[in-house]
């Protein structure tokens, strides 16, 4: 556990060190402000809810995401800090895990950052806050998702242009397999099994019961299942690249 | 301390180390020679547990390195290869990192930054980023992150590399000192730095041990190892030739001895002769031999050789 903290310090540690960080959160809350107030008809819905705010989140983090994640691993290995790294009395299972909850937490903290919407729908209306709270849990799985997917993508290569590329559009896999125009386009053809099958893969799906604030256990293990699959994947890719 | 037996290192079809098999006791220095791409770098990984072995056993203090990776780890200060260090990281908050890796806290850790920093010289730059750092003074941060746990054994993947002399003369100094109670090996292609830091050598080509002895016999293993040269008013050849085979240098003769058991009163029969011919000698001395011949004789493909 100790050398989990210690690699997950480190790695929040370099997110702050450059101004990486910042610029990030800026884009991030601007885009979400964005996304709810304008595209997303806050006001014109009369809705006192974050149905606006979050609806968006999925294609929000498409992008931002795996700008978090690129250069988790591709760094590492273009640098060979990786080689000191693993050469340090850790498993490769810790420091993967290390790295990706430092990612995380700094997610959470750009989620965190967003709380005057959920003041200003306090201010407007009597939204039930339950529901809000499931919608952030969910969003915060649904980053972790993408994020263990950036991981993995991450670990593939040395460039970190590619790791983007590669994992923005294995998560657009995950929302266009349960995207309501993708499965309409598919019922045409499909069997309706099928089409619940793929779309049981999609992100949205999953993401959707949050949203309403019902915190289903299967969405639960869907998005904590792409994590660990993610990560898993992380470890042999790593591995694979040491045993030559 | 170290152990390798039999180690086979293949990446694809390529075999990057082919059955090479070396002990390292502490109290030695080990000097791991070779040219570029003989596979120093791929056996040096193998042993601190980068790459696991395609075949052969590694253990480093009595650990396998692939059945108990972190125990043996925990022995090891390991310097790779170009220094990598984290660049957006100060020295400081490079070293504590390190030492947090190693699971030193508080006072220990204090204690364990300050005394790299004192012995890798990097008080001056103690709070700067490594990225504005000098390619010397990232080499020794990296350097004084292996060293920050004072481990039992050290490898060091070409630690004078890129060091400007004052450097690499005080990273010599320091290995030969912690060579006294660690084991401590190191690659370079450096010649000078065998004889400067090595208590024994290897030097490896194609994946495979040619030679390992210490400086000495390595040395001794060179074709002017024992040959008598000498500058001498009126020496000739002629007479030099009666000892063995005879060479023109530039103001000089070389001559070579017959066999080993010759080498041994080589110079004393030359003295004799000069004295018997009243020639006037000016230098005269034995070769003990160059380690740049005897690297390139036993490193070079067949077709190359003289």
């Amino acid at each position: 556990m100790r050398p989990i903290l210690t690699i997950a310090r480190r790695e929040l540690g370099a997110y702050f060190a450059s101004p990486v960080a910042y610029v990030f959160l800026v884009i991030f809350l601007l885009l979400a402000g964005f996304f709810t107030f304008t595209a997303g008809s806050f006001f014109e819905r009369g809705e006192a809810g974050l149905a606006a705010f979050f609806g968006w989140h999925p294609w929000l983090y498409l992008v931002l995401v795996p700008a978090v994640g690129m250069r988790l691993w591709s760094e590492e290995r273009r640098a060979g800090t990786i080689e000191l790294l693993l050469t340090m009395p850790v498993t490769a299972w810790q420091a993967i895990v290390g790295k990706f909850l430092a990612s995380w937490l700094f997610l959470a903290l750009a989620l965190a950052l967003t709380f005057p919407v959920v003041i200003t729908v306090n201010v407007l209306g009597e939204p039930d806050n339950g529901a809000i709270l499931a919608g952030y849990l969910g969003s915060l799985l649904l980053a972790g998702g993408y994020l263990a997917v950036s991981c993995m993508t991450s670990a593939m290569t040395r460039n970190q242009v590619v790791s983007f590329i590669l994992s923005v559009v294995l998560c657009l896999f995950l929302i266009l397999a349960g995207f309501t125009p993708v499965t309409d386009l598919m019922v045409r053809w499909a069997s309706p099994a099928l089409v619940d099958t793929v779309a049981a893969f999609s992100v949205i799906t999953h993401f959707d019961g949050f949203q309403k604030g019902v915190i289903d256990s299967r969405d639960l293990l869907f998005f904590l299942s792409v994590i660990g699959f993610a990560l898993f994947a992380t470890g042999v890719i790593i591995r694979g690249h040491r045993a030559g | 301390m170290i152990r390798i037996e039999n180690l086979v290192k293949t990446f694809g079809a390529k075999r990057a180390v082919d059955g090479v098999s070396f002990a390292v006791q502490r109290g030695e220095v080990l000097g791991f020679l070779g040219p570029n791409g003989a596979g120093k770098s791929t056996t040096m990984r193998v042993l601190t547990g980068f790459y696991p072995p395609s075949s052969g056993r590694v253990s480093v203090g009595g650990h396998d390195v692939v059945e108990e990776p972190l125990q043996a780890k925990r022995l090891l200060g390991y310097l790779p290869e170009n220094a990598p260090s984290y660049p957006d990281m100060s020295v400081q908050g490079f070293l504590e990192f390190a030492a947090a890796m190693r699971g030193l806290d508080g006072a220990a850790r204090r204690s364990a930054v300050g005394r790299v920093v004192e012995r890798c010289f990097l008080g001056s730059v103690l709070r700067q980023s490594i990225d504005t750092l000098s390619k010397g003074y990232k080499h020794r941060t990296c350097l004084a992150q292996a060293l920050i746990h004072d481990p039992e054994v050290l490898v060091l993947d070409e630690p004078t590399d890129g060091l400007d002399p004052n450097q690499k003369h005080e990273v010599r100094n320091l290995i030969r000192e912690l060579g006294r109670t660690k084991a401590v090996v190191f690659s370079t292609h450096i010649l000078e730095e065998v004889d400067a830091a090595c208590s024994r050598a290897i030097i490896i080509d194609r994946g495979r041990i040619v030679a390992n002895g210490t400086p000495q016999e390595l040395r001794a293993m060179s074709e002017v190892a024992g040959a008598v040269t000498l500058r001498a008013d009126g020496a000739s050849e002629e007479k030099l030739a009666a000892l063995g085979r005879v060479q023109r240098l530039e103001g000089g003769i070389r001559v070579y001895p017959a066999d080993q058991g010759a080498a041994a009163t080589l110079a004393a029969r030359v003295v004799e002769l000069a004295g018997r011919e009243g020639w006037r000698l000016e230098l005269l001395r034995t070769e003990e031999g160059q380690l740049d011949e005897v690297f390139r004789r036993i490193t070079l493909p067949d077709t190359v050789k003289p």
